[in-house]
């Protein structure tokens, strides 16, 4: 028990810090490894109380796509060593305590609602799911597959089509770029392509005609 | 403090929550952290949906943080290549020059 309340602290410490740092941190790209980090760290609490299939989608889907997709549109914007002005900026100065009060009211709330929850703890009986026959990846894909398959087949659809919107809102044609166009290439004939041409004698022959 | 119990996760989320609401509130620099404020905010959605989970025993919620994964991944697409397009028109993703709209 002990060992888990270490593991508990550190790991959420540490995603806890690194979420500070994400959004207080000057560059852009410094912002996006502490997301990593933190990605990192709340899968492997989430490996510890025993979902662990949920975490390793988790680093193989954020870490390994989404956070590198976020640092090549970093690096491709050149916007990284933009400095960060909410400190010192005038005009935007509003902003500022309002943001921090309604941050600090919603975490009030939520810490009231846990608060109120745990008087009420005879309401479910605490369960283990996972027995030691099925693991967790087991049963997940059983219920995955067999109660939620309409969600899942909607869920890629939703893929698809983010798909397609991300391809048509960046797809450019630019001007001026020489391109091979294979179907003039393939629809060219010979009637087109080779030309005839008698050849008067002493006469040679003039390409241009 | 030794006996972790769903407390403590839900407390977690909540921290993480708070702090995505700040990350968007306060960023004066530009789109791309209010995006992995957003990621963050989702973030804590999910680690709230897993801790219940596994405490009450069922296992939907980590059914729905697949789905929420998923929606996720779509979400940061979409809104990174509507970045990259605005960056290619105007030249500019900080905040506080994105007043097309005059809001």
């Amino acid at each position: 028990m002990i060992a888990h309340a270490i593991f508990f602290y550190v790991f959420s410490i540490i995603a806890v810090i690194s979420a500070i740092m994400v959004t207080v941190s000057k560059n852009t790209v410094h912002s996006v490894f502490f997301l990593i980090l933190d990605f990192i760290s709340i899968s492997c609490l989430f490996i510890m109380i025993g979902a662990e299939f949920l975490g390793m989608i988790m680093l193989i889907v954020y870490v390994g796509a989404v956070a590198v997709l976020f640092l090549f549109v970093v690096m491709m914007l050149n916007v990284a060593q933009q400095k960060n002005q909410w400190f010192i900026s005038k005009e935007n100065s509003g902003h500022i305590p309002v943001g921090l009060l309604i941050s600090i009211i919603i975490f009030f709330e939520l810490i009231i609602v846990i608060g109120g929850w745990k008087y009420k703890p005879d309401l479910f009986k605490t369960g283990n799911i996972s027995s030691n026959e099925v693991t967790n990846t087991h049963s997940l894909g059983q219920i995955l597959y067999t109660d939620y398959i309409h969600i899942f087949q909607i869920s890629g659809m939703v893929l698809l089509i983010a798909m397609i919107g991300a391809i048509v809102l960046t797809f450019r044609q630019r001007e001026g770029v020489k391109k091979q166009s294979y179907l003039k290439q393939i629809s060219r004939e010979r009637s087109e392509g080779v030309d005839v041409i008698e050849v008067a004698s002493n006469k040679g022959v003039r390409i241009d005609d | 403090m030794i006996d972790i119990g769903l407390g403590h996760y839900l407390t977690l989320g909540a921290v993480i929550f708070s702090i995505g609401i700040i990350g968007i509130f306060l960023n004066r620099k530009n789109i791309i952290v209010i995006l992995m404020s957003i990621e963050l905010i989702l973030l804590a959605v999910n680690i709230n949906l897993v801790s219940f989970s596994i405490y009450l025993g069922d296992l939907s919620g980590q059914v729905f943080t697949l789905f929420i994964l998923t929606v996720a991944a779509a979400e940061a697409a979409i809104g990174l290549a509507i970045i990259v397009v605005y960056y290619r028109n105007s030249g500019t993703i900080r905040v506080e020059e994105i007043d097309r709209l005059k809001g």
